[in-house]
């Protein structure tokens, strides 16, 4: 496998465009993306486009013609929320493997307000919501919080927390759907949704795009003298547990991906200047600075109490504001993760900046289930 | 009386997993599943192979008995229109050993903590609402017992 740089990413903010459609998110953002580069359309060989509720409408497709439709290979993924690191994933794949020297991976979606995620399907007469459990993502993401609760003693108040970090990082990323800093009272005061996440402890919908140019080492140099590089980009879904999917196992699969990533990159947790994570609700994060290996079996409370993951700790994770305050256009997210930490790495991530940022993590779970890491170095 | 009249109405479970009984309500229904001959893994409904082993089978037939504990739990206040909220919505490992999806009754949804972990619990059906074609669609339910 060859190295692949980074030569371009942007994205557009993440908030609610109801005057514009997704092609022309997805445009934008691809546009602004290959600028980045220093590239045009007819230098990218092959298209991947990551869109969860698009994907079976060909909007690679779309994009292109709205972009330049050059005839090139263009593939549509979904994967869940998975869905723009897969695509980025993709790209790599192909650059790597010799087959292309310049790849394009977008990421959209348009979600407008449309509330609950699977709430349709729970409205049909045969639906078990409510009435056996649930299966909608609040209440998903609040067992799988209750069981840290369970076997570690987390506390209400500590994921609580995740939620106060994020929110207070949210303000320094104008790309970010909301940028309100949340005191601990207000997070824990607010509307309950599933317990314990409440209304400041769950990602909001909403609309945007993102977009990334692949490289092959020896194409990137024609195009910039600082690259950034992929470092690993992992891919894996949910083995077998002996619950699971009853109660989805969102753990397992992070941990088998950050063990694979880590030994890609030939670095360890330790070696990271920080993280941009899947905080789709709060319960989430902590639960995943375990499956990352930031901290100990059972030491995510007590990381998040003595606040070692805001920028400027000891490991910082989610400097954009998280998914809780950047928002989760649900194909977009993917690759709006990398371009965060692509503008860290070249020192271009403004007041959140993190400090002499080196390598970066970029994780995403989809459930189902699919769990990407991207290893991003200098 | 007319022939459509006549039509008997009927007790369909919500879920392909729930056995109801051809006397049901008289009997109470189940839980049905299987078990893989290979690893003895347990799996609600029907399987074309083991997700654990990949054993193609056969399958032997499960009849899980309904009694159980809390595994986990949520309090979904937050959901679809026309459902009534709060609702506990738990994970309850059966003492048969399969894991199953399900509303708790019993138990104070303004108050959740620790103190509901292990609790045990035992299944019941109940009718939730009627299809279009106006057969009962019947739905497995769990209670708190006086357990732990």
């Amino acid at each position: 496998m060859r190295d692949v740089a980074i030569v371009g990413a942007n994205m557009l903010k993440f908030g609610r465009y109801p005057d514009k459609d997704v092609v022309t998110l997805a445009a934008e953002a691809s546009i602004a993306a290959m600028k980045d580069a220093g590239c045009t359309i007819k230098d990218v060989e092959l298209v991947v486009s990551g869109n969860l509720y698009q994907s079976n409408a060909m909007i690679g497709q779309r994009i292109m013609k709205e972009i330049g439709a050059t005839g090139v290979p263009v593939i549509n993924v979904s994967n869940a929320c998975a869905t723009g690191s897969t695509a980025f994933r993709e790209a790599y794949m192909s650059v790597a493997s010799g087959a292309y020297d310049v790849a394009l991976a977008i990421g959209s979606e348009q979600m407008g307000k449309m509330g609950l995620l699977g709430a349709d399907g729970a409205s049909r007469e045969y639906s078990t919501e409510g009435v056996m459990g649930t299966g909608l993502m609040p209440g998903v993401f609040g067992q799988a919080g209750v069981e840290h609760m369970r076997k570690y003693g987390t506390t209400q108040e500590q994921f609580a927390k995740v939620a106060v970090k994020n929110h207070k990082h949210s303000v320094n990323n104008p790309y970010a759907q909301y940028q309100i800093e949340t005191p601990l009272e207000d997070v824990l005061n607010a509307r309950p949704i599933a317990y314990p996440n409440t209304l400041y402890m769950c990602c909001p919908t909403g609309d945007g795009a993102a977009a990334a140019v692949l490289m092959s080492a020896e194409k990137a140099k024609q195009f910039t003298s600082k690259p950034v590089w992929v470092a690993a980009s992992v891919l894996t879904s949910d083995p077998y547990t002996p619950r699971n999917p009853t109660m989805f196992d969102i753990n397992t699969l992070t941990r088998n991906a950050s063990k694979e990533a880590y030994e890609k990159a030939g670095i360890g947790p330790e070696d990271l200047s920080q993280v941009e994570l899947h905080d789709c609700f709060a319960t989430a994060e902590l639960l995943h600075y375990e499956n990352l290996g930031l901290c100990g079996e059972g030491e995510a409370g007590r990381m998040i109490d003595e606040g070692a993951t805001y920028v400027g700790g000891k490991i910082p994770v989610n400097a954009s504001g998280g998914l809780l305050s950047k928002g989760h256009p649900l194909g977009a997210t993917g690759v709006a993760n990398i371009v965060e930490i692509v503008w860290h790495l070249r020192g271009e991530a403004g007041a959140r900046q993190v400090e002499n940022s080196k390598v970066g993590l970029a994780h995403v779970i989809g459930l189902g289930s699919a769990c990407t890491i991207n290893i991003i170095k200098k | 009386m007319t022939q459509e009249a006549s039509t008997p109405k009927k007790s369909n479970p919500i879920v392909p997993f729930l056995k109801l009984p051809e006397n049901y309500p008289d009997q109470e229904g189940y839980l049905w599943g299987v078990k893989c001959p290979q690893c003895g893994a347990k799996f609600l409904g029907a399987r074309t192979a083991c997700a654990n082993c990949g054993s193609t089978g056969p399958f032997e037939e499960q009849k899980f008995g309904g009694e159980g504990e809390i595994y986990v739990f949520s309090v979904v206040h937050q959901t679809v229109p026309g459902l009534e909220a709060p609702y506990v919505a738990a994970i309850i490992d059966l003492d048969d050993g399969v894991t199953v999806r399900a509303n708790v009754y019993g138990l104070d949804a303004t108050k959740p903590g620790p103190d509901w972990f292990g609790k045990k619990v035992k299944m019941f059906t109940e009718k939730v609402r009627v299809d279009r074609e106006g057969n009962d669609i019947v739905a497995a339910k769990f209670r708190v017992t006086n357990g732990k």
